[in-house]
């Protein structure tokens, strides 16, 4: 698509939205088109083709990816661009190379003026009176902003299911789930209802929900993006990244985000590298590829497995070297991930009891704080949520810290140096992302630990606090699947120049990258007015 | 509310018990901001105004370190003759509080940034009593509740108003290894102990230091073992005592009560208790159960603090003198004795009579003054010399009326007493007043004129040699006068006139 | 293998604060038990001699300077309370009359 793109071509809304952020950009800046036309060609496929994340599902075939449209002030920076660049002159010279171009952002990224609620009761209704960090950096690049998007309640899944508001359908096929936590930034993406969008990756969230839907979705570098005003789930594995249709798009959007803020005390003060130069790519002759050993085949996929190992055949042909490392405490890292990261949460989430903001529960007849606490968190809370909670306030009780929490941590220092072995043999590691293609909605919601194993290839990568990023590899039985490289911490660089020449390989061999090809959206339901006005400020 | 409990008389207690002491000193740091967020760290402002979304424990808000806070913990180390840790860490503390806005404290636990130090206490009479250091580490403070309906007590209330301004402000906790061997001394230690400790951090300029605002708070632990026993007995743990006075009842109370437990054949119950200023006693609090399971884990947001060896020289060399080395060098420069000078640190004036001496009195004056007629006013007004609002600067104006005869020592302790109620600075009280002495020799000569006239047989002795009924013409002339005449000059006046001496 | 009673999840519901009614207590304990069983195999992967990792990037000595910044007033404060009354926020009572 990138050849034989024509800045000047005239172009329908639906061809509008199905170009590439960084092709929207060029139209922007060339003139041919207004970044109006580009937020209203996107608000015009949410209402037709979105539905309402809040309806019954059953009654609504829409791809359910937002939790509120925020239109009006999206156009209002739309046309805030296009009034600064008519009027031409230095103010217009110094617009952001993406000015202009809208964006979706996860709904567990605060923003000021639209609501927030991380896909939890507890927060409906509430309205943040700072911005994330992220989000005051797409407003100073002059991004609009097209809405908050679905995710499982505070990021706590890999489905989109624990929403408390309403499922999100997998935009290939929508009986499916588009994974999780970030299914509706990923399903956004991969359905045109955004070119882009801000995930958070805990665990896999973003990279997951980016191979079930065929999309790309980067986890930086652990400091690489400010964690100010992404409502935390794990502290010390929670990192916020881009969602996008490419790898050039995610390196762009990462650039926009990323970078040193003095609000999050483990925000790597590195200069920043230029990731959008990176990702232009690299030849694949030389470079050093790694295959880890350790991961259990009989967990894939078939169809899977296989196009793994036609890449990996693949990438030989081109060049590259390919070697097989060995990370032996891959074994142990779900466990680790499994007790890490519910602890974190269990004392993250405290904060919600109703006292200062969002929901308050008052049992019949009244009651002390304390039981006004206990009603309103088992009230506010979902089911998936509490047990994360109980589980994490068991592995931080006396007694049991030094088995589970303190072993857990030690398992992460073994995770950590075997990524250290690992590269020093290798440029980037290469894993199938998840086990297997989108599932349907509701075959893993019954038993926790079917869904857990899922995140088995993405966690290492949280835990030793590593970038990784999902590629599409291709299409098993209809539906896409991810690719996942790794890099070095700090070498966000390396893992988008390697993302965009293993995605030029994937183009080449299948004739098109994999996002194009997904089918048709269905009509969505009429979104409910409140849905969309509900907290907003005009 | 509790019924009052039995207590065993305290000199009985000591005959059978031997005390063991803890203390735990919250100290709040005079920064400018809170320790983890941006918001100004102030007392006594609107409520909910000294917020930033961190304090409010919002939903995505992250802790930042204040350097200041570190660089205080670090002074304070250096004071105590501590170690300060070369790396230290944050961990989270979760229990759910309404004043604690993320329902979990940041403080320090492992880890602490200052470790095994000790402070040499001394009591009244003189004696040094070593108190080992165990740890101080940093932590943020907690909001502050008001209860509403009922008695205004948590006991009964309706319900609660939460203000976040104090929450996050630095809080310093220090805590003491056991204290054994102060016997029946050990109220009296408690008071020295938080006294020294006040000091410290008052000189040494990293909290205001004034308890009756709460910048440092004392929980004392108390136990009771038998005479000759080698195991320590079960602590209770008073919290929140607030001012010096109150850690020694509260220290003698929990002595007194707990001796009378166990002489009854009971168990002291390990808790935590309340103390009442106004009964001068403690009551149970909640029991220490399992349910105090606090789940400590590093924090992550927040990075480890590593403090080099420059970093603590720097400190050092910075540290102003600490009250101990300030008080045997005062000593020295004003020439008292070794009792004159523990009485006027004991009274609580020693800062008042430097700064009186700095301002240009000599040391004997400034000590006449403060120990003498200021130390009764407050006590007359039940008030800390301190808070009397006689200022050294008076000391010195009233000091140099005197030599310049314009009033002499009775006029000024009324002046001293006008200037606790608040009338102006000694000069102005004079002026107001006309209290100047009356240095006209016309005015007196006219008055002494009149008293040897009125009194011929006083006159007669005197020219007989008697000069000690010189006083029986003064004081009619001061009578004259309204107390307004030098007695001195009157003196040489009447000896004039009668042409003797 | 970990055995979680109901006793036992009753527990740590309260120390979590979430009221939980007698059923969801007995699908937790059952969902606590299977979790813990995949997980526990953490206890057998590292041995003493490795070093707990807390924060996945090593850094030390991030701090703020001593400046007042970025303060809400009060009305932006309590804008999202439940509840509040005189510039503050109200909450029921903290125990329950004794």
């Amino acid at each position: 698509m990138t050849e034989t793109f024509d800045v000047n071509a005239t172009l329908g809304a639906d061809e509008l939205v199905r170009l590439t952020a960084l092709q929207m950009a060029e139209r922007l800046r060339a003139g041919t088109t207004t970044s109006v036309e580009l937020v209203q060609a996107h608000l015009d496929r949410i209402a037709a083709h979105d539905g309402d994340v809040r309806a019954d599902a059953d009654g609504d075939r829409g791809v359910r990816a937002y939790l509120h449209v925020n239109t009006d002030e999206a156009l209002a920076v739309a046309a805030e661009v296009d009034a600064i660049r008519a009027a031409g002159g230095p103010e217009a010279d110094a617009l952001h190379p993406l000015a202009g171009v809208p964006v979706a952002v996860k709904d567990n990224i605060v923003t000021r003026g639209q609501p927030t609620t991380a896909a939890s009761r507890m927060l409906e209704g509430w309205l943040s009176p700072y911005d994330a960090t992220v989000v005051a950096r797409l407003r100073e690049a002059r991004l609009p902003i097209l809405g908050k998007t679905n995710l499982d309640e505070f990021a706590m899944g890999g489905s989109t299911e624990h929403s408390a508001f309403g499922i999100t359908r997998n935009p290939w096929d929508g009986d499916r789930v588009p994974g999780g936590s970030g299914g509706g930034s990923a399903a956004a993406v991969a359905a045109f209802l955004a070119p882009f969008a801000l995930g958070s990756d805990t665990g896999g969230s973003v990279r997951e929900p980016a191979a079930f839907t065929g999309t790309v979705g980067v986890k930086p570098t652990y400091g690489a993006v400010s964690r100010y005003g992404l409502i935390a789930m794990a502290s010390s594995l929670d990192q916020i990244g881009p969602a996008a249709r490419t790898v050039a798009d995610a390196a762009a959007l990462q650039q926009v985000i990323g970078g040193h803020d003095p609000l999050d005390s483990t925000s790597l003060a590195d200069a920043p590298a230029d990731l959008t130069a990176a990702a232009r790519g690299r030849d694949l002759a030389g470079l050093r590829v790694g295959v880890v050993t350790d991961l259990p085949a009989e967990a894939f996929h078939p169809g899977i497995r296989a196009g793994f190992d036609e890449h990996v055949a693949a990438l030989r042909e081109a060049g590259a070297e390919i070697v097989e490392v060995s990370c032996p405490s891959f074994d142990a890292a779900l466990g680790a991930y499994y007790l890490i990261m519910p602890s974190e949460a269990s004392s993250n989430l405290a904060r919600f009891d109703g006292v200062r903001y969002g929901h308050r529960v008052v049992p019949d007849g009244g009651g002390t704080i304390e039981q006004v606490m206990g009603a309103t968190r088992a009230a506010g809370f979902g089911a998936e949520v509490k047990r994360r909670i109980i589980l994490g306030t068991y592995a931080l009780s006396a007694g049991y810290y030094d088995a589970y929490y303190g072993s857990a941590q030690k398992v992460r220092t073994l995770v950590q140096e075997d990524f250290a072995r690992a590269f020093e043999q290798v440029d980037v590691i290469l894993t199938p992302t998840a086990p297997t293609p989108a599932f349907e909605l509701g075959a893993k919601t019954d038993d926790p630990m079917t869904m857990y194993v899922n995140d088995l290839a993405t966690i290492p990568a949280n835990l030793a606090g590593i970038p990784g990023m999902s590629v599409p590899g291709g299409v098993v039985d209809g539906l896409p699947y991810g690719l996942q490289l790794m890099a070095p911490a700090r070498e966000d660089a390396r893992l988008y120049e390697a993302g965009a020449a293993l995605e030029r390989l994937v183009a080449q061999r299948r004739g098109g990258p994999v996002w194009a090809g997904a089918p048709e959206l269905e009509k969505g339901a009429q979104r409910a007015t409140t849905a969309t006005t509900a907290g907003g400020r005009a | 509310m509790s019924h009052a409990e039995q207590t065993m008389d305290f000199a009985e207690a000591m005959e059978r018990f031997d005390p063991v002491l803890g203390f735990e000193v919250h100290v709040e740091l005079n920064t400018a901001t809170k320790i983890f967020s941006s918001a100004p760290n102030a007392f006594g402002d609107e409520p909910n105004t000294n917020v930033t979304p961190l304090d409010l424990g919002l939903p995505g808000t992250l802790p930042v370190l204040n350097r200041e806070a570190v660089e205080y913990a670090i002074h304070l180390g250096v004071a105590l003759d501590a170690q300060v840790a070369e790396t230290c860490r944050f961990a989270r503390k979760n229990y759910f509080y309404p004043d604690t806005p993320k329902n979990f404290q940041t403080s320090q636990y492992d880890e602490p940034i200052v470790f095994d130090g000790h402070l040499d206490v001394e009591l009244e009479d003189g004696e040094v009593f070593r108190v080992e250091i165990e740890r101080a580490h940093l932590e943020d403070d907690a909001g502050k509740l008001t209860h509403v309906g009922g008695s205004g007590r948590i006991q009964g209330a309706s319900a609660s108003l939460v203000d976040y301004n104090r929450a996050g402000v630095p809080l310093i906790e220090i805590v003491t290894k056991p204290i054994v061997g102060a016997g029946a001394r050990a109220p009296e230690l408690a008071r020295a102990y938080v006294t020294a400790i006040r000091d410290i951090v008052k000189a040494i300029g990293i909290s205001d230091a004034r308890m009756e605002h709460g910048n440092v708070r004392c929980d004392a632990n108390v136990s009771l073992m038998e005479k000759g026993a080698d195991r320590f007995g079960t602590r209770t743990e008073t919290k929140n005592v607030g001012s010096t006075r109150a850690v020694q009842q509260a220290v003698t109370h929990e002595i007194q009560r707990q001796a009378a437990v166990l002489a009854a054949g009971g168990t002291v119950t390990q808790e935590t208790r309340h103390w009442h200023e106004d009964t001068r006693t403690t009551t149970s609090g909640r029991p220490k159960s399992d349910a105090d399971d606090y789940r400590y884990f590093p924090e992550p947001d927040l990075v480890p603090v590593h403090v080099d060896a420059a970093w603590i020289e720097r400190v050092r060399a910075e540290l102003p003198e600490l009250p101990a080395v300030r008080n045997r060098r005062l000593k020295g420069e004003w020439g008292f004795s070794d009792a004159e000078f523990r009485d006027v640190v004991n009274a609580g004036v020693a800062d008042q009579i430097a700064e009186t001496v700095e301002a240009g009195a000599s040391a004997a004056a400034a000590r006449k003054w403060w120990m003498g007629e200021i130390a009764r006013l407050a006590n007359v007004a039940e008030k800390e010399v301190a808070e009397l609002g006689v200022t050294p600067a008076h000391v010195v104006e009233v000091e140099e009326l005197i030599a310049a005869k314009t009033i002499n020592d009775k006029i000024a302790k009324q002046v001293l007493g006008f200037v606790a109620e608040g009338e102006g600075s000694p000069k102005e009280i004079v002026e107001a007043r006309s209290l100047a002495v009356v240095s006209d020799d016309g005015a007196l000569t006219a008055a002494v004129d009149a008293a040897i006239a009125d009194n011929p047989d006083v006159v007669a002795k005197i020219q007989g040699g008697k000069m000690a009924a010189v006083g029986a013409l003064i004081g009619p002339v001061m009578k004259a006068t309204r107390g307004q005449a030098d007695a001195g000059r009157v003196r040489e006046i009447v000896l004039e006139r009668l042409g003797v001496g | 293998m970990p055995e979680i009673t109901r006793d036992q999840v009753e527990h740590l519901a309260r120390l979590a604060h979430i009221r939980m009614t007698d059923e969801e207590l007995d699908t937790m304990s059952g969902d606590l038990e299977k979790i813990l069983e995949h997980v526990s195999a953490v206890q057998a992967a590292a041995g003493d001699d490795v070093t707990p990792t807390s924060h996945p990037i090593a850094l030390e000595n991030v701090f703020r300077e001593d400046v007042p910044a970025g303060m809400l007033t009060q009305e932006e404060a309590l804008d999202q309370a439940p509840d509040s009354e005189d510039g503050q926020f109200k909450v029921p009572a903290i125990l329950d009359g004794e």
